[in-house]
């Protein structure tokens, strides 16, 4: 599904990402997990397509193909989703309007029929329910004046009506209280399957009790310190990064 | 009779253009009809001829070189050539689904062929009928005035097209619409002049818009004035879509007490277009609006002026702006509040927004309010920028092209004006207009 190599990034003149290596087949969740500052949401930008960093080093395929070469929006009509950490608010874009742009760009894309809008509505109410969202949403402005946990259900909302291949969850879980959150752990976990691959990057390990991850790794100064399964998750948060940091550090010398 | 002051203005200057046109029509300008409306015009070509056509030193036209524009050799049409149109030429000019009487004016003259008027709608007369009419001549020319004084002389001088517009006191006269098209001219400078009024508790839509088939070069002098009675109700849009033609208009309203008025102008296309916008509301408990959308591309000059004078106590009018420019289009906002020292309690809000999609592409806001009561609520806000990258980019990581997130935006940028036009059927067909116009 998705295999990235080596994989070197930067903003301005910060290098990131410095070598990051991962590989993800169908149907599995792994998960990034990181201090802040270690490259977890660079990472997520990169894979979008996110114009401001500059991969410097490396290689991401995606579905056999060079991800990099690809524009934002192909790789979106590609089947990656990428849930936004801070959902961008689109005052005058209706709900609706919006999800049927995304919808049919996407189904046109795979060479289907457009949906109709009675479809649209239907399936838009079924998605909502995933996430417990109001079903009048849509006539609201994408994320305006949406509450910080609507704006993340909002997210998985989407994620749920455009069926991806490949998700990417930067932080869905920053921000949540722990009823928003099983909501949302919810309704990923229903969005699961054989088919459909999902990369959860969070601060914390909370989220992963809920989704539960095939793989774990983590994240320190722009490089895959250490991968494991999900106990490793355990572990970071009983004793934190700092072990791990030294274990980079000391890496190379040994 | 006054004779016309000899006033050297030079022989090459456009003005001398217009008064040599006026001599050699007087006869048919004043038509020997009413003595009061030949001194109107005598005074008005001397107004003209005092005043001249501004240049770029004009605090009021600094960003519209208007006259670079008025140094063609402009045929000065007193009486225009009107093609012979059958109403398939029009139909796609008129909207869809708006109920009321259509008069159709063709190179500024009204052809009744073309336009159906309703029995129950106002009385419409073309204005060189109405001469002699006591209320025509009670208010020809009296609201039309303020800065761009130049404009509305010359306009007063010559204008021989246009209609006047009477509705009776507590009649719902529903909408009328003015379709103005330019067809078969070029070089040429048109002169139209409406008046409409609105008796106490009467009430009147007025949809003018502009359309050209196969006109260029053309220059339309537009003045509009409306007088509206206490209680009553004005609601007036001029859409401008005519490729071949630049245009100065002027659009003056006079406010009785309680009474509501509305000004919505939708700029489309054109060559350099400056719109005067000038609201009085003379009475207590008045309500005005004035709205503005306008979409440049190509080298589209739109100027919007607009004045909201606060006389007296208890009005509130609100005021609402938007503009999308791009290759290497100009755009330019100036918007005075006054509001004087007796209009006590007045609420007056303003607002200019405006998006600017290329380098070449400017726009100049000016805000500018005076106030010189002290129990007031007002306020304004400027903004010019570019298109929110972090929308865009949202909207293509959900698969739109870039070019589709572009019109999206925009349209979502525009939707408060466009949802702020009360006659649905224009709503409609302005919504595809536009989002034809900002597709890229």
């Amino acid at each position: 599904m998705l295999d990235i190599q080596n994989l070197s990034a930067r903003i301005d003149d910060f290098e990131i990402l410095k070598g990051v290596t991962l590989s993800i087949k169908p149907g599995e969740v792994h998960a990034v997990m990181g201090p802040n500052g270690s490259g977890k949401s660079t990472l997520a930008a990169v894979l979008a397509g996110r114009e401001d960093y500059e991969v410097t080093s490396g290689t991401v395929r995606y579905l056999g193909r060079d991800l990099l070469e690809m524009e934002p929006d192909e790789r979106a009509r590609e089947g990656l989703f990428l849930a936004f950490q801070y959902p961008v608010e689109l005052p005058g874009v209706s709900m609706s309007n919006f999800l049927k742009e995304a919808v049919n760009s996407v189904r046109e894309h795979q060479g289907k029929e457009p949906l109709s809008a009675v479809e649209l509505l239907k399936m838009m109410r079924e998605k909502a329910a995933l996430v417990d969202l109001n079903p009048d949403l849509k006539k609201r402005s994408v994320n305006e004046g949406f509450s910080g946990g609507e704006k993340k259900r909002n997210e998985i909302f989407q994620l749920a009506m455009l069926e991806p291949r490949l998700a990417i969850l930067d932080e869905t879980d920053s921000g949540l209280d722990i009823d928003a959150l099983k909501i949302v752990a919810h309704g990923v976990n229903q969005l699961r399957g054989p088919e459909r691959s999902f990369l959860v990057i969070t601060h914390y390990q909370r989220l992963l009790n809920y989704i539960v991850p095939d793989v774990v790794h983590v994240l320190v100064d722009g490089r895959i310190a250490k991968t494991g399964d999900k106990d490793l998750a355990l572990r970071l948060e009983e004793e934190g990064y700092d072990w791990l940091r030294e274990e980079t550090i000391a890496a190379p010398v040994g | 009779m006054t004779a016309v002051k000899t006033i050297d203005i030079g022989t090459d200057r456009p003005e001398a253009r217009f008064a040599a046109a006026f001599e050699r029509n007087r006869p048919h300008i004043l038509n020997g009809r009413g003595q009061p409306l030949a001194e109107k015009r005598n005074r008005a070509l001397d107004r003209f001829l005092e005043l001249g056509f501004p240049g770029p030193r004009d605090e009021h036209w600094k960003y519209t070189n208007i006259s670079k524009r008025l140094e063609r050799p402009f045929e000065i049409a007193i009486a225009p050539a009107v093609p012979e149109l059958r109403p398939q030429d029009i139909s796609r000019f008129l909207i869809e689904g708006l109920e009321g009487s259509v008069v159709v004016l063709v190179n500024g003259v009204m052809v009744p062929g073309l336009s159906s008027i309703a029995t129950d709608g106002p009385v419409i007369v073309p204005i060189m009928d109405a001469i002699g009419n006591p209320v025509f001549d009670r208010h020809f020319g009296r609201y039309a005035d303020a800065d761009d004084a130049v404009f509305t002389a010359l306009n007063t001088a010559f204008a021989r097209h246009g209609l006047f517009v009477h509705v009776n006191r507590g009649v719902k006269a529903g909408t009328l619409h003015i379709l103005n098209v330019t067809t078969g001219v070029r070089d040429t400078f048109l002169q139209a002049r409406h008046l409409f009024v609105v008796d106490p508790g009467a009430s009147l839509t007025v949809v003018e818009t502009h359309a050209g088939v196969d006109a260029e070069g053309m220059f339309l002098n537009a003045v509009v004035e409306a007088t509206i009675g206490s209680d009553a109700r004005f609601d007036y849009y001029r859409v401008q879509d005519d490729p071949g033609t630049s245009a100065v208009t002027g659009t003056y309203v006079y406010q009785e007490g309680a009474s509501y008025a509305s000004c919505g102008t939708v700029t489309l296309s054109g060559g350099t277009i400056r719109n005067n916008v000038a609201v009085l509301p003379d009475a207590q408990h008045c309500e005005s609006h004035l709205t503005g959308l306008f979409i440049g591309s190509g080298e589209m000059h739109i100027d919007n002026h607009t004045l909201v004078d606060h006389a007296q106590p208890d009005c509130f009018s609100n005021e609402l702006y938007k503009g999308v420019l791009d290759d290497s289009a100009t755009g330019v906002f100036n918007g005075r509040v006054l509001v004087r020292r007796d209009a006590q309690r007045t609420n007056a809000y303003q607002s200019n927004k405006s998006i600017v999609l290329s380098d070449k592409a400017s726009m100049n806001a000016k805000p500018e309010l005076e106030i010189y009561a002290d129990d007031v609520k007002c306020s304004h806000g400027a903004t010019t920028g570019r298109l929110d990258a972090e929308g865009l980019f949202y909207l293509r990581s959900r698969g739109l092209t870039t070019d589709r997130a572009r019109t999206i935006m925009l349209q979502a940028f525009v939707r408060d004006v466009l949802d702020a036009i009360a006659v649905e059927p224009l709503r409609e067909v302005l919504e595809r207009a536009v989002e034809n116009r900002l597709a890229k």
